[in-house]
């Protein structure tokens, strides 16, 4: 599985947040700064500008130089005049220092500010931040009275607010961002989940159409909805469909027809056929008694009768299984009896070594004995004829765990092989294996007719040449071994299934009884 | 000299299978059409019938149902095209045994002796002195194994020479089972690879024809994967017997 974040949901997701997480962020910070900049700059403007109010009012009123009680007393009236601010206040001259507060020693003021405002005769501010407490210091010099030449008095006035205010307003700020930050994120997984849903829907449409034309459903349309890439790709797709879906019927349409052709030729070859193999007996009965050009030809036109017969029997046979008419009689069956007898039928018991088959009654099972009986026919006609003898007849069964038991069938001959480049072909239709030998007795579909009745009891086939080290009991090896393997489903034991049959009749027939009674 | 009815249209055929039977010995009657093949059957009363099944007009299939509502003659059709349903719908209709075109001669000859060997050669150890034997509820079902009649309830019933002898070979040994290919050999002479759909089909007709519901058979019991059993009925004694087991057949021949 893929990690869920690797899906194009999870990436629009974390595209999503990111985005409002690093814009939610931005806006707050700028925000916070500008905001903390008015204000902290209004309350300190505020502030000189009252401070300065102040000392123009009460510095005019004492004397020069001042005397320490001036002193006291410029600082308690400018600390007075703003009962509210917590104003404390300093006022310095030479030496001489007097504070708002009795005992204030006045901590934040900084020795720097102390001399700029000695030298700069205009107002100095300076924030001091102590123990987590901000406040504001503000240095203002007396200077007398006239403007432009405005020679410093020597007095100088030292202001304290603490600014608990102002940090309040921040911390609120900052508190009011951080909380909208949550929302913005929430909002944007929400819209990131929608849009994600918008896209991947068609997306998801499109997989399962996808998988619906790979499993063979080829009339899988898309719906169109909108004008989008999307929408363009559902086109798409459902053009192609349709135009693959033409292709394969117009496929199916011609193998159709190749098929019916085959099965209604082999159908019309069938009653010219069936006049002349009736009387193909008389022609062999007769062909004695002519003379001999005309014997010859008899004969011949006998021979090949049976064998254009064989032909289209054949024929007839594949087209059926083509045309998927060909149907299982399934009969419970002692295996190794059926091989005995398609053996015996063929008049093949005495060429063929049947020593590996079991004894009777070892091997039962479920299968087609017309159809098993084709299969050996065919496979031990083609031993004998491409391969050399003895040609051996086998069956075994092979217990696996966990699934049907199979029936192993093998046909072995003793001859050269099959060549490797003839081997993946031998079950082909019409296939030759020797380009020398245009024509053999089979009607060149065994094999395949054999593959085709295998198939049908859902077994398989396969072809190969005898290992001749690992035989070891023959010296010059090779030859060709068919194998067949047929499952054989877990029926029922039959006894069993009888004895249940027969409490059955048991209880049918006491329930009838009752009914007498 | 068995008398042979052959119905077929294709002249060609018609030839090739007269002269190829006419001179096995049998006399040979063609008709070319199924109306035909009907009115022969009543003039010339042959001892089997060969029926093609693709007849123009009036269908093989027809010809056969409506030869078995009034005759009991052995029916072998000739199938043009091995259809599985073909076969199975004409061995239903009442056909006793089927070939598929183009066919052999001597093929063709085989299941004609066959059928006819049927008609008269069923087991019959005891010659021609009646034997009857009952069987169901009050003995309702009557086997006379030597006259070869077969009545229920005091009525005859009619068998096709196949289904004479399927009866007559299951019900000689009641309870046994046999499986298909056994009857195909006792009562078909088919070779032991035959088409299990004859004995399928005959032992359907055989059921109707006793008044056998096919959903719970009381004669002729299907044992399922394994084959089939006569079962003698409601006899009060046959219950206690001890059910002969299923013997593994085994035709080493």
């Amino acid at each position: 599985m893929k990690s869920p974040l690797r899906g194009l949901r999870g990436r629009l997701l974390v595209a999503f947040v990111l985005v409002a997480a690093l814009a939610t962020l931005t806006t707050g910070a700028l925000t916070f700064r500008e905001a903390r900049t008015g204000v902290l700059q209004q309350s300190q403007d505020n502030v000189i500008k009252r401070l300065r109010d102040h000392v123009n009012s009460f510095a005019a009123e004492i004397s020069y130089p001042p005397t320490q009680p001036d002193l006291e007393w410029v600082a308690a009236q400018v600390s007075r005049a703003e009962p509210t601010q917590n104003w404390r206040v300093l006022a310095t001259y030479r030496d001489l220092r007097a504070t708002s507060t009795p005992q204030d020693g006045f901590t934040e003021l900084s020795p720097a500010m102390r001399s700029a405002v000695g030298s700069r005769r205009a107002a100095v501010f300076q924030r001091v931040t102590t123990k987590g407490r901000s406040s504001l210091v503000v240095g203002m010099p007396v200077t007398f009275g006239s403007p432009g030449d405005r020679p410093a008095s020597g007095v100088a006035v030292f202001l304290t607010v603490p600014q608990t205010g102002e940090q309040g307003y921040v911390d609120a700020l900052v508190t009011a961002i951080g909380r909208a930050v949550l929302p913005a994120l929430g909002l944007a997984v929400l819209l990131a989940l929608l849009a994600a849903r918008g896209v991947l829907r068609p997306v998801r449409e499109l997989r399962r159409a996808t998988r619906s034309i790979a499993e063979g459903h080829l009339d899988t349309r898309l719906a169109v909805n909108g004008s989008d890439e999307l929408a363009d790709l559902s086109h798409t797709f459902n053009e192609t469909a349709a135009a693959l879906e033409e292709s394969v019927a117009e496929l199916r349409r011609m193998e159709a027809r190749a098929r019916r052709f085959v099965a209604d030729v082999s159908h019309e070859l069938r009653t010219p056929l069936a006049a002349m193999s009736a009387v193909t007996d008389v022609l062999d009965e007769d062909a004695d008694r002519l003379d001999g050009d005309t014997a010859t030809a008899v004969r011949l036109i006998s021979s090949e009768t049976v064998k254009l017969t064989r032909l289209v029997d054949d024929l007839m046979e594949i087209s059926r299984f083509d045309a998927g008419a060909a149907g299982l009689q399934l009969d419970d069956l002692d295996l190794a009896e059926c091989l005995r007898h398609t053996l015996a039928a063929r008049a093949w018991l005495d060429t063929v070594d049947s020593a590996g088959l079991p004894a009777p009654g070892e091997l039962r099972g479920r299968a087609d004995p017309r159809r098993l009986d084709v299969v050996v026919a065919n496979l031990v006609g083609n031993a004998l004829r491409h391969g050399a003898r003895p040609v051996q007849l086998r069956l075994y069964a092979r217990e696996s765990p966990g699934a049907d038991r199979v029936a192993v069938i093998e046909v072995l001959d003793s001859g050269s092989g099959i060549p490797a480049d003839v081997l993946p072909h031998v079950f082909d239709r019409f296939y030759k294996s020797d380009t020398a030998r245009t024509r053999s007795e089979g009607s060149g579909l065994g094999l395949s007719i054999a593959a085709e009745n295998v198939r049908l009891h859902g077994g398989t086939v396969r072809a190969a040449n005898r290992d001749a080290n690992r035989e070891g009991n023959r010296e010059k090896g090779g030859g060709a071994v068919f194998t067949v393997e047929i499952p054989l489903p877990h029926d029922a034991d039959p006894n069993q299934e009888q004895q249940q049959e027969q409490e059955q009749q048991k209880k049918k027939e006491m329930e009838k009884e009752g009914e007498k009674a | 000299m068995p008398r042979v009815l052959l119905i077929e249209d294709d002249r060609a055929v018609q030839e090739g299978v007269r002269l190829a039977l006419r001179r096995q010995g049998h006399d040979v009657t063609v008709a070319g059409t199924g109306e035909e093949g009907l009115a022969r059957l009543r003039t010339f009363r042959p001892d089997v019938v060969v029926l093609d099944l693709m007849l123009p007009g009036l269908s093989g299939l027809e010809v056969c149902r409506r030869i078995r509502t009034e005759d009991q003659v052995p029916i072998i059709m000739a199938t043009a095209r091995g259809d599985d349903t073909d076969i199975v719908v004409g061995l239903e209709a009442g056909a006793d045994d089927y070939v598929v075109k183009p066919v052999q001669a001597r093929v063709l000859e085989a299941r004609i002796r066959a059928v006819l060997r049927r008609v008269g050669g069923a087991p019959n150890p005891d010659g021609g002195i009646p034997k009857i034997e009952t069987h169901g509820e009050n003995g309702e079902l009557a086997i006379d194994r030597a006259g070869l009649t077969v009545a229920r309830q005091g009525v005859p019933v009619p068998l096709a020479p196949s289904e004479l002898r399927l009866l007559l070979t299951l019900s000689a040994s009641p309870g046994q089972v046999f499986s298909r290919q056994q009857l195909l050999e006792a009562v078909w002479e088919h070779s032991y690879h035959g088409d299990s759909r004859l004995v399928d089909a005959c032992v359907k007709r055989l059921r109707t024809k006793m008044g056998d519901p096919a959903g719970h058979p009381v004669y002729i019991q299907t044992v399922r994967g394994f084959g089939y059993r006569f079962q003698s009925g409601h006899q009060p004694h046959a219950q206690s017997q001890p059910q002969p087991q299923p013997q593994p057949h085994s035709q080493s021949r």
